[in-house]
């Protein structure tokens, strides 16, 4: 039973980067804007944080330079998330292949002004100082759920409160209303004065922020560092929780520990069971990619994007 | 000349003006790292046309982008996003490594076997991604991502294995009667790795011209691309001129692996990440506005930048990521040509309105 907590502790590890980024990814495309760029808003997210906490370090902030990453991440990712926004919204660019560039300038920059802050090393330096687990009183003592559930990183708990509070800003409050009709029917809230354009920028810049975040949730709880390979794919994954999550706060954060827990389950299986250990490697690496595509088979049918997501708004073709 | 003022000002004008956005672009990252982007840019091109080596390797760098180019492209054609040209290109590699290791035939039927088996394992590949689209309504952008990533580790797995000696990092070498090169352009260019595969490139660009414009197969697709709806209410069948242009796309990317393994390395290692041939074949593709000859124009570009990244590293201490800046900022002009036609839009108007007074 011991082994479950971990299971479950681990899982929660792999899933908070990744209900960040689909979170963000919710706002974006909810407003309208589909946005393939999160592996790359996560990967200038995950360079930032890596950066911002090695100098804060160095300044002698000590226990407080990781927060600063998330500082260093949130800002990294909401200005390369606007050049998404003005391309895709004010030029009127297509979504998808503005979303690439995104992906392919952001791993090409991140990389390039890494060799340039470390005399020409593709990784920087590992951190010493980045988040430790918190356990909650009490609650922590319990079995199983205690070691599974209340013994996390703070970004965990940042990430459950954040997809709260995004449930309520979407669905119960008037910003929410009006970012929600603009992905739906931007010409009908337009004719009722809401300002398309303003909304789709909050969407995209949001998307920027919380996704830079999920990044900097991985260099500064799993990795200690940042390189190439950081990221490795977990926008797309974020993008694939956020589909089969119905745009959906609490839909994707359950499809995001469904994708947290495939990938928990690699190294938990490894580590515990002889039989896991006759499986080639390279089948569960493979693993939550073809859960992904298995899972999107299954569910895509059923859910329902918004319907104006991927077209520029234009007023003149209304 | 007024065909060619046409096709200056809508077909030409905005790449041209976005190739020389992202050098700019380049060159302020360069400047802001504090390089000197001119030396650099200066060492890129030494290197691209320095010797016959290079030159040699410069064709070699381009051939793969020819290939997964019009890999995307074609897909574009049928209103496909193929952003999954990466996976199929593994597969394809993955294919004639195969046939190359396992069997011993004379050379033939190895090398034409090894060439068909790998082009259809990208092409059956890219057909899944099409199946699913079809049949399942999943968005092809994100299946074939995940497919990717699964090629990626399928091909690692099934090198490690099957095909390599216990302890090596990479299959064992082709047989001789499989491998490709052409011998006596290897000699006159001072070993630079030229095979058969930069041929088969340029007939695939004529290739897909003629799949394109002058079959009806090619008519069903392009009007599939066009309009869906439309393609449906005249009869077509939409769903399977989806998998169908999904294979052929699959087979171009195929090809290009193959001709990797075949023609330049002889064997397959295992990957830590997919090449990134198919993510910039997706540039390629753009820059070229996927017509033919356009991927041919932006492969020599692209491949040339890539290949020629390694002498601005040499020469001018630049790290060669900046490569990447570049070629990530031409395609977000290339996209973005709005932000292009507002830059240009002064000097137009300039031009417009000296005509007029002119008149």
């Amino acid at each position: 039973m011991e082994e479950l907590g971990q299971l479950i502790n681990v899982t929660l590890v792999f899933s908070t980067a990744l209900i960040f980024a689909a979170l963000g990814g919710m706002f974006s495309e909810r407003s309208g804007v589909v946005n393939i760029g999160l592996e790359g808003l996560m990967v200038s997210g995950a360079f930032a944080a890596a950066v911002g906490a090695d100098y804060a370090a160095q300044a002698g902030l000590g226990g407080l330079s990781p927060w600063m990453g998330l500082l260093a991440a949130l800002v990294c990712g909401v200005l390369v998330s606007l050049l998404h926004a003005v391309a895709t919204i004010t030029f009127k660019s297509d979504q998808t292949v503005v979303g690439v560039v995104i992906n392919i300038l952001a791993l090409g920059g991140a990389i390039y002004f890494t060799r340039g802050l470390y005399e020409g090393s593709a990784q920087t330096p590992q951190l010493q100082e980045v988040f430790s687990k918190i356990s909650i009183p009490f609650l922590s003592d319990i079995p199983v759920i205690g070691e599974g559930f209340f013994h996390a990183y703070p970004t965990t708990y940042i990430v459950i409160a954040l997809v709260i509070i995004s449930a309520f800003v979407l669905f119960k409050t008037p910003f929410g209303l009006r970012l929600r009709s603009v992905g739906e029917h931007p010409s009908s809230a337009d004719t009722v004065g809401i300002n398309v354009a303003k909304y789709r920028y909050i969407g995209v810049m949001l998307s920027g922020a919380l996704a830079g975040l999920g990044g900097a949730t991985i260099t500064l709880t799993t990795t200690s560092s940042f390189a190439h390979n950081t990221i490795s794919g977990q926008g797309f994954i974020a993008l694939a929780a956020l589909i089969f999550g119905k745009w959906n706060p609490y839909g994707l954060t359950g499809a995001a520990f469904f994708f947290g827990f495939a990938q928990a389950l690699r190294t938990f299986a490894q580590q515990n069971f002889d039989w896991a250990r006759e499986i080639p490697t390279e089948f569960f690496y493979m693993l939550p990619y073809v859960l992904t595509l298995v899972v999107l088979v299954a569910a895509v049918g059923k859910s329902r994007a918004p319907s104006a997501l991927g077209e520029p708004y234009d007023p003149a073709k209304r | 000349m007024e065909t060619f003022k046409k096709i200056f000002n809508t077909s030409l004008l905005v790449p041209i003006v976005s190739i020389l956005l992202g050098l700019i672009v380049g060159a302020i990252a360069m400047l802001s790292g504090g390089y000197d982007p001119l030396l650099a840019y200066q060492s890129l091109f030494e290197r691209v046309i320095g010797s016959p080596y290079h030159m040699g390797e410069t064709v070699r760098a381009i051939t793969p982008l020819i290939f997964t180019g019009l890999a995307v492209a074609f897909a574009f054609r049928t209103g496909l996003f193929n952003i999954g040209v990466e996976g199929q290109f593994v597969m394809g590699m993955t294919g004639a490594t195969i046939v190359g290791v396992v069997f011993d035939l004379p050379w033939y039927i190895h090398g034409p076997l090894a060439i068909i088996v790998g082009a259809v394992f990208g092409g059956l590949w890219a057909a899944l991604a099409g199946y699913l689209k079809a049949a399942r309504g999943v968005n092809e952008v994100i299946s074939s991502i995940m497919l990717n990533w699964t090629a990626l580790y399928l091909a690692n797995y099934i090198v490690s294995s099957f095909l390599s000696e216990p302890g090596q990092q990479k299959s064992k070498p082709v047989h001789e009667s499989a491998f490709m090169s052409i011998d006596w352009l290897v000699k006159l260019t001072d070993n630079a790795r030229m095979h058969w595969g930069t041929l088969l490139a340029l007939i695939c660009v004529v290739l897909f011209y003629i799949i394109l414009w002058r079959t009806k197969q090619g008519y069903e697709l392009r009007a599939v691309g066009h309009n869906p709806d439309a393609a449906l209410y005249a009869g077509m069948n939409v769903n399977r001129t989806v998998v169908k242009s999904m294979f052929i796309s699959g087979l171009f990317a195929g090809l290009g692996g193959v001709f990797e393994v075949l023609g330049v390395f002889g064997n397959q290692t295992i990957m830590a990440a997919s090449p990134g041939y198919g993510f910039d074949g997706i540039a390629v593709a753009l820059l070229g506005g996927n017509t033919p000859i356009g991927v041919l124009l932006g492969a020599i570009l692209f491949g040339g930048l890539s290949y020629g990244s390694g002498g601005m590293s040499f020469g001018a201490g630049v790290p060669s990521e900046i490569v990447r800046i570049v070629i990530g900022s031409v395609i977000f002009f290339v996209a973005a040509h709005g932000i292009v036609k507002f830059i240009l839009k002064p000097f137009m108007s300039k031009r417009a309105d000296k005509r007029k007074e002119a008149a």
